[in-house]
């Protein structure tokens, strides 16, 4: 049972990652779509239509940072200190844009938190992809301790890393509004998601040929045998998704691309977990080099059991209750 | 001079923290105060009290935003800057938190969408019952965070092995010494500085002549409740202080600026104390005052600051100024209760301008009460971050000096900025009132289907 439980607890955590980047992700689109919204009322109905859910969103990244601090608290201490200025970063912008979900209808003009809202959506999703990047690459450890430097997670490969993440919020984020929105909005929401797919297409590829180039143990996970065999098939469904985003995109579909964009950002995320795993901190500590006492995994497991069905349970209430389009010209306040 | 990272670390941290404890103090009475609101609107069928729960929870949005994104910040914050802490107490306090977010601010963050927008969406039983979830779901924010704070206080329930603490028991380590005393005394702080809040904005529409209705019936209701809770938190803020005593003798030494244990303490009204010649400067006393109430005898002792090397020794400047902050403003609560509970007996509760006026600009005394005695408790602590532990020089993260000005400098500049905004946007929206079209509307038109929608959710 020991040795299974970080295996356990690196699935909770890598599904409340899943949950966040993909619930977060579509209320940071939103965000990072703004400059592109051709009025003010049009931003007010973008944001109305993710307003009732950020709070409930960002809870989930609460969860990561609590649960990487539950269950395994020396990768925690040492991720975290290795990405400082992105994190601090990244959490400030999520603070600007998350007051401006309150303060913008209190404002004497809506306007005035447009621009925060919009700047602080677009860093914290390019701080993330830093991070991500950063931890891809690797941290320099030394025992059991961040031993690198102030800027190590600096490189072209985590720019693009945090290029693409912008790239792929903002399809999350217009596939949401194609759902959720008519008329003007939606129809500039289907040109724009377009465009992104094709472009957060090509940064998925540039990333999946440099990082077996730039890394052996990557290269090494993915292309000897037998494990191509197990694996071959996720750039495979991630084409054919791909492919069938598009076609749903220009045939007028509404619910479907952004459950299509879902997909790709899960086999997307499945791609990193077979690149990485069983390493947390990349390329010295595993899961279970950085695992809490089991007495703790195991205390903490007996709330997750009972709570995340609830969580999920309420959660879905909440996005039925306020299921539907957003109407035009029924702003929220 | 250089800059030590520690030093600078703890700024952070501390700047962070008492911006964050600021709205959750406001979030956890204010949840508890609509919750009831919205039990009345429910029980009487009065339109007045829907309102006032409609308007309350508009200014509820905006401080649980501030809540939440600060909030955010602290749960990274243990590995940003306290990576060793996070490592040797991480199998016992992180499953404290891990529950907070699970049990608590899941259930408060969704259900709050249901609070904000649900006015027209759901039942009236519904929307009651949103209410109570989020007042609960504050209480069990307090319930989780507190119990682990109490424990880097009075630590219990766990074995140190190799540096690292290991959970043995989880009632003791949740249920430690000091937890029960610790959250009695922040959840009654809550309601007591939501309760001036709500006492202060009733004061103000009587005293501009706008609002009369609603400012009645908040002024009833506070006054109501804080005559009753002020003196009861005297008594629970005493038992706290008697188990801090017990096991924290030290921090209860710096409170009471009492150097030499081996003398009867006397309870100091006002010092200079004096780190260096360890002893009170200009100080004036009630001789033997500090024995009488610490251990309910005339020359009963307890230990002075000098008992432990200098090193061993909590700040005493921040806890004992604190401390004398805190229970002043506890102390006129008490009187404000009161007063006002002799006016309403009158018949003068809402006409006494002399009574109105100070109530008015009092909305912020509990904050600074509930400020103060966080800096009491956690200064206190020191040089410990969890007791006996670790030590909180050792507690830091390897991240360089500049790094963390850096952050601190950004910390300061965007909570400044949103600070203010958070005020300027309150008042403004105090200022509209409860019948106000743009408050009565908030949440009203929350995404409404419109015609294309499919027709299930509506």
């Amino acid at each position: 049972m020991e040795a299974y439980l970080p295996i356990i607890w690196a699935g909770i955590i890598g599904f409340a990652v899943a949950m966040y980047v993909i619930l977060d992700g579509f209320d940071l689109g939103i965000g990072i779509l703004f400059p592109f919204a051709a009025t003010e009322q049009e931003r007010d109905l973008m944001m109305n239509s993710v307003a009732p859910f950020w709070d409930g969103n960002e809870t989930w990244l609460v969860f990561g940072g609590a649960g990487m601090l539950v269950a395994f608290p020396r990768a925690y201490s040492i991720i975290l200190p290795a990405m400082y200025l992105p994190v601090i970063i990244m959490l400030l912008s999520l603070v600007f844009r998350g007051v401006a979900f309150e303060f913008r209808w209190l404002g004497v003009t809506a306007k005035r938190w447009s621009v925060p809202f919009a700047a602080g959506s677009i860093l914290a999703a390019f701080c993330q992809g830093l991070i991500l990047g950063g931890l891809i690459q690797g941290v320099k450890v030394e025992n059991g301790a961040f031993a690198g430097g102030t800027f190590d997670w600096l490189t072209p490969f985590s720019l693009l890393c945090g290029c693409s993440l912008v790239c792929g919020y903002a399809l999350l984020g217009a596939t949401w509004l194609i759902m959720k929105t008519d008329g003007a909005i939606e129809d500039r929401a289907r040109d724009h998601a377009k465009t992104l797919l094709a472009v957060m297409l090509i940064f998925m590829a540039i990333v999946s040929v440099w990082t077996p180039l730039a890394i052996d143990r990557i290269a090494e996970r993915w292309f000897t045998l037998p494990n191509f065999l197990f694996v071959w098939w996720i750039p495979a469904a991630t084409a054919l998704v791909a492919f069938a985003t598009w076609r749903w995109l220009e045939t007028g579909r509404e619910a479907l691309p952004f459950i299509g964009t879902i997909m790709l950002f899960l086999l997307g995320f499945l791609g990193l977990v077979v690149s990485s795993f069983p390493y947390l901190v990349p390329p010295s500590l595993t899961i279970w080099d950085t695992a809490a006492a089991p007495a703790t995994q195991i205390f903490m497991l007996m709330g997750a059991l009972i709570m995340f069905p609830i969580i999920i349970g309420y959660t879905i209430f909440v996005y039925w209750t306020f299921g539907g389009k957003v109407g035009e010209g029924e702003g929220y306040h | 001079m250089e800059l030590d990272p520690v030093m600078l670390a703890r700024i952070q941290f501390a700047f962070t923290i008492i911006f964050h404890i600021i709205f959750p103090t406001f979030t956890i009475g204010l949840s508890a105060y609509i919750a009831t609101l919205c039990v009345m609107w429910m029980r009487t069928g009065l339109e007045r009290y829907r309102s006032l729960a409609r308007f309350w929870t508009k200014i509820f949005a905006v401080s649980f935003a501030m809540g939440v994104v600060s909030g955010i910040v602290l749960s990274y914050q243990f590995g940003t800057n306290w990576s060793r802490f996070s490592v040797v107490t991480g199998n016992v306090i992180g499953p404290m938190i891990g529950y907070e977010v699970m049990v608590a601010f899941f259930l408060e963050a969704t259900f709050l969408g249901v609070l904000l927008f649900g006015w027209d969406r759901v039942p009236p039983w519904l929307h009651t019952m949103a209410a109570i979830i989020v007042a609960t779901g504050t209480l069990l924010s307090s319930f989780t965070i507190l119990s682990a704070n109490s424990w880097m206080q009075t630590p219990a329930g766990f074995e140190m092995r190799d540096g690292i603490a290991f959970p043995v028991d989880w009632l003791a380590i949740i249920f430690n010494p000091s937890f029960p005393y610790r959250l009695a005394h922040m959840v009654t702080a809550a309601y007591l500085t939501t309760s001036f809040v709500v006492l202060a904005v009733g004061a103000r529409y009587l005293l501009s002549g706008q609002q009369l209705d609603h400012g009645r019936t908040m002024l009833r209701m506070g006054v109501g409740f804080a005559a009753i809770v002020a003196p009861l938190q005297l008594f629970i803020g005493d038992q706290h202080g008697l188990n801090t005593l017990k096991h924290q003798p030290l921090k209860i030494a710096a409170i009471e600026a009492h150097w030499d244990g081996s003398k009867p303490g006397d309870l100091v009204l006002f010092a200079w104390p004096d780190e260096k010649t360890e002893s009170n400067r200009f100080a004036i006393t009630i001789p033997n005052g500090a024995a009488l109430l610490l251990t309910h005898s005339w020359d009963g002792l307890f230990p002075g600051l000098k008992s432990v090397p200098p090193e061993d020794r909590p700040p005493v400047l921040p806890p004992f100024f604190a401390f004398r902050i805190m229970v002043g403003i506890g102390l006129l609560m008490i009187a404000a209760a009161w007063c006002g509970l002799i006016l309403w007996r009158r018949g003068d509760l809402f006409n006494t301008r002399w009574y109105l006026w100070p109530l008015k600009h009092a909305w912020w005394t509990g904050f600074v009460a509930v400020i103060c005695g966080w800096v009491v408790t956690e200064t206190g602590r020191q040089p410990w971050v969890a007791y006996g532990i670790l030590r909180t020089g050792d507690a830091a993260s390897p991240v360089a000096v500049n790094a963390v000005a850096t952050s601190l400098v950004l910390f300061v500049i965007v909570y400044s900025i949103v600070f203010a905004m958070g005020i300027y946007y309150i008042n403004r929206l105090i200022t509209r009132g409860p019948d106000d079209p743009l408050v009565e509307q908030a949440g009203r038109a929350a995404p409404v289907p419109s015609m294309s929608a499919r027709g299930g959710a509506g």
